[in-house]
């Protein structure tokens, strides 16, 4: 199978409420950073594109199409879309390069929740019959988890603060970062329950934006003349959808999707985590089986800011970053999908 | 350097206008247990599934794959969720394809649905957006101009959608699964009926159908079933903006530049002559002489003649059917609708289309377009291992 590299990565600065910006208007300045770090033209310069978005952030059926936008007009492109983070379209674009159909792929997600209650939109997301007419959103779900994994005693409150009080410490170094501060435990654990037993400290923000990737074949890569870094391996699973027929406190497809992506084959220096809730990222750690040597969410992760739809995509952007700073040399990014963690993905990355 | 791939397992629902009988997950699972049959495969032999549907607001459920996961067999498996528009359905079998032809896996399960009845398609493409046209009158309205565009350019006679509608109904009357079953169909009839769309009358123009089509994707070594597999000679996709200046909406191309890609892979340099038939998304009659035209069946300005002659027709003993299961004017459940053009270009090629077999089909076409005929995929099958 042919070894495929990322050799570029943007993302907006994560914002609450982009105001009256569109989607084409937050995915442009993405594209252009990317097409600046190679030195591209336009999308006309990489072979393929796929992009990850979800309609019902748009609040509109073919949201997506006017994407399309973003990549200029003609000539028409080879392109593809998933209704999924774009961590998936990253999946299907190197699947593309694998089978030869492509050397070069452009892969962005993209949303702006902030027109909508994101937890509301995507309580349509459950099962029609049995769970979305109940409305239950996507915080009181979480929320269900966390109990549980408290009253297991498989975490405790103060293990959820310093999962925050790390995120928002990791995030002062990121522009890019809607949280960021020192605050303490003892803060946060007077802060009062939101959704009992999270605390809104324990909850991601909604965040509007875009981020952008490229990847390419070595050969590629070495022919752009920038710094790249190889992903060794990918997988993603899919559990049970009905939160009553899986186990919450673990996460099985995190680790079916290490395993096969061979997470344990050597020493992982950072993690890229895709949590949107604290109790989730400890969780998770687990079922990578990563230990102490392993720094988590450098970037302070997606409680410090998070780009629905795009978010998965930049966890594998942020651990590239870091391997082409030389601040690591193997890294792991995991992407979550679903209710209470129910679709997860996993890349690990190295230098050369 | 692409595996080789095949279709070994198709299974398909009975297309109607409304399935209350049965859940989305019921409705997938006809399909989905059909081909697993036809293949002669189960679950456990499945290594990934791959799903496509058009907008999620056709059903009112936010990305249903989380959901359906369990029905489709796919925990512990890596599922993929493709969107691409109308040509959806022929987008996720290119997708599932390239699951097997990069070597990542074996054998996949393949599956688009639409269960349109549960909401209003109507209303769900007429949201309005910022900044955008509006689309007040569905599909319909969108392509009524761009056809009057054709009709004026090739000075085609008034009747020839007439004579599609009444060629498709046909076909489709040889297919038990087509929704609309019309076998005692004529011209005058069409003609009599409402005008939509000037030129689009009702009977010329598709149904809403609820529906699945799923489809068992293997690679060379792996192929399984009694049926022979239908080998895939070339796939391609391509994507063009809705509106810019000077785009040429009548023979968009996106649609040129993606047929000339999947007949360089399947060595095809004369389509009406290489090919044995075609299932080429019609949702609208005027569409096939206008795609006969973009997918270089006949030259510029003379796609309609093909089609008033007879060849496109199988009652007629047409020497390149379109079609033959009845088409989108039969059945549109609007995710599936390109997977089924893939699926009826595979049977044709597998001698397994019942009573609207082409005698002898041995290379076939399944094309699907979507959006403001933007975004097309293609794939040529075949009954010869390449």
């Amino acid at each position: 199978m042919r070894d495929i590299a990322v050799v570029a990565f943007s993302q907006s600065i994560c914002v609450a409420d982009a105001g009256a910006v569109n989607e084409v208007e937050l995915i442009m300045p993405q594209l252009q950073a990317v097409y600046d770090q190679l030195g591209l033209a336009s999308a006309q310069d990489v072979d393929f594109v796929c992009s990850g978005s979800c309609d019902y952030l748009q609040g509109a059926a073919f949201a997506f199409v006017a994407g399309v936008d973003a990549l200029g007009a003609v000539p028409p492109i080879r392109e593809s879309h998933v209704e999924m983070d774009a961590a998936w379209a990253l999946y299907e674009s190197m699947l593309k390069i694998r089978m030869g159909h492509a050397d070069s792929a452009l892969i962005y997600g993209f949303s702006k929740s902030s027109p909508g209650e994101l937890p509301i939109v995507l309580s349509q997301r459950l099962d029609p019959y049995y769970l979305a007419p109940l409305w239950l959103d996507i915080v009181s779900l979480a929320a269900l988890q966390a109990r549980m994994l408290l009253d297991r005693g498989l975490v405790s409150e103060r293990e959820m603060a310093e999962v925050v009080v790390r995120s928002r410490r990791n995030a002062m170094a990121n522009p890019q970062a809607q949280l960021a501060g020192e605050v303490s435990v003892e803060a946060l654990l007077a802060e009062p329950a939101f959704v009992a037993p999270l605390r809104r400290t324990d909850c991601c923000p909604v965040s509007d934006g875009a981020a952008a990737m490229v990847i390419a074949t070595v050969e590629q890569a070495q022919a752009w003349g920038k710094p790249y870094a190889l992903i060794t391996g990918i997988d993603h699973r899919i559990e049970n959808h009905n939160p009553c027929l899986r186990d919450l406190t673990d996460s099985v497809s995190t680790r079916q999707a290490a395993e096969a992506a061979g997470v344990a084959g050597g020493a992982v220096d950072i993690a890229e985590i895709h949590a949107p809730f604290s109790h989730q990222e400890i969780l998770l750690q687990r079922a990578l089986g990563l230990g102490g040597d392993t720094v988590i969410n450098p970037s302070g992760g997606v409680l410090a800011g998070n780009l629905m739809m795009a978010s998965g995509l930049a966890r594998v952007g942020e651990v590239f970053r870091r391997i082409v700073a030389g601040e690591a040399r193997r890294g792991v990014a995991h992407a979550t999908s679903g209710p209470c963690l129910q679709h997860n993905l996993v890349a690990v990355l190295e230098g050369v | 350097m692409a595996e080789l791939a095949a279709v070994v397992g198709i299974g398909q629902t009975r297309y109607k206008t409304r399935r209350g009988d049965v859940s989305m997950a019921g409705l997938l699972r006809e399909a989905v247990d059909r081909a697993l049959v036809d293949a002669g495969v189960e679950f456990a032999d499945i290594d990934a599934v791959i799903i496509g549907k058009a907008p999620d607001m056709f059903e009112g459920v936010v990305m249903p794959e989380s959901y359906l996961a369990d029905a489709l067999g796919a925990v512990g498996k890596p599922m993929m969720r493709v969107h691409t528009a109308g040509s959806v359905g022929g987008s996720t079998a290119l997708v599932a394809a390239s699951h097997v032809q990069s070597g990542t896996f074996k054998r996949v399960l393949a599956v688009t649905y639409e269960k349109q009845s549960e909401s209003n398609a109507m209303w769900a493409l007429s949201t309005p957006q910022p900044f955008a046209v509006h689309l007040n009158a569905g599909a319909g309205g969108y392509f009524a101009p761009i056809i009057r565009e054709y009709i004026r350019r090739s000075g085609a006679p008034y009747n020839v959608g007439i004579k599609v509608a009444v060629k498709d109904r046909l076909h489709g009357a040889r297919n038990p699964l087509a929704h609309l079953q019309l076998p005692d169909i004529t011209e005058q009839e069409v003609e009599d009926s409402m005008m939509l769309w000037d030129p689009l009358r009702f009977l010329e123009a598709c149904p809403s159908s609820d529906g699945a089509c799923a489809m068992v994707i293997s690679a060379a070594d792996s192929v399984t079933g009694t049926k022979p597999p239908a080998w895939i000679r070339g796939g391609a996709m391509r994507s063009e903006p809705t509106m810019f200046a000077g785009r040429e909406e009548v023979s968009p191309r996106a649609g040129r530049d993606c047929a000339a890609d999947v007949y360089a892979q399947a060595g095809i340099t004369h389509p009406r002559k290489d090919l044995d038939c075609a299932e080429i998304y019609v949702p609208f009659s005027w569409y096939e002489p206008m795609w006969l035209e973009n997918l270089g069946f006949a030259g510029e300005g003379e796609g309609w003649k093909l089609t008033m002659e007879g060849a496109t027709s199988l009652d007629a003993g047409g020497d390149i059917p379109w079609n033959c299961s009845g088409g989108v004017l039969c059945s549109n459940p609007i995710g599936a609708s390109g997977m089924i053009r893939f699926a009826e270009a595979a049977r044709q090629v597998r001698g397994d289309a019942g009573n609207h077999q082409v005698e002898g089909a041995r290379l076939a076409m399944g094309h699907a377009y979507g959006g403001g005929a933007q975004f097309f995929a293609m794939w040529v099958v075949g009954a010869d291992k390449p």
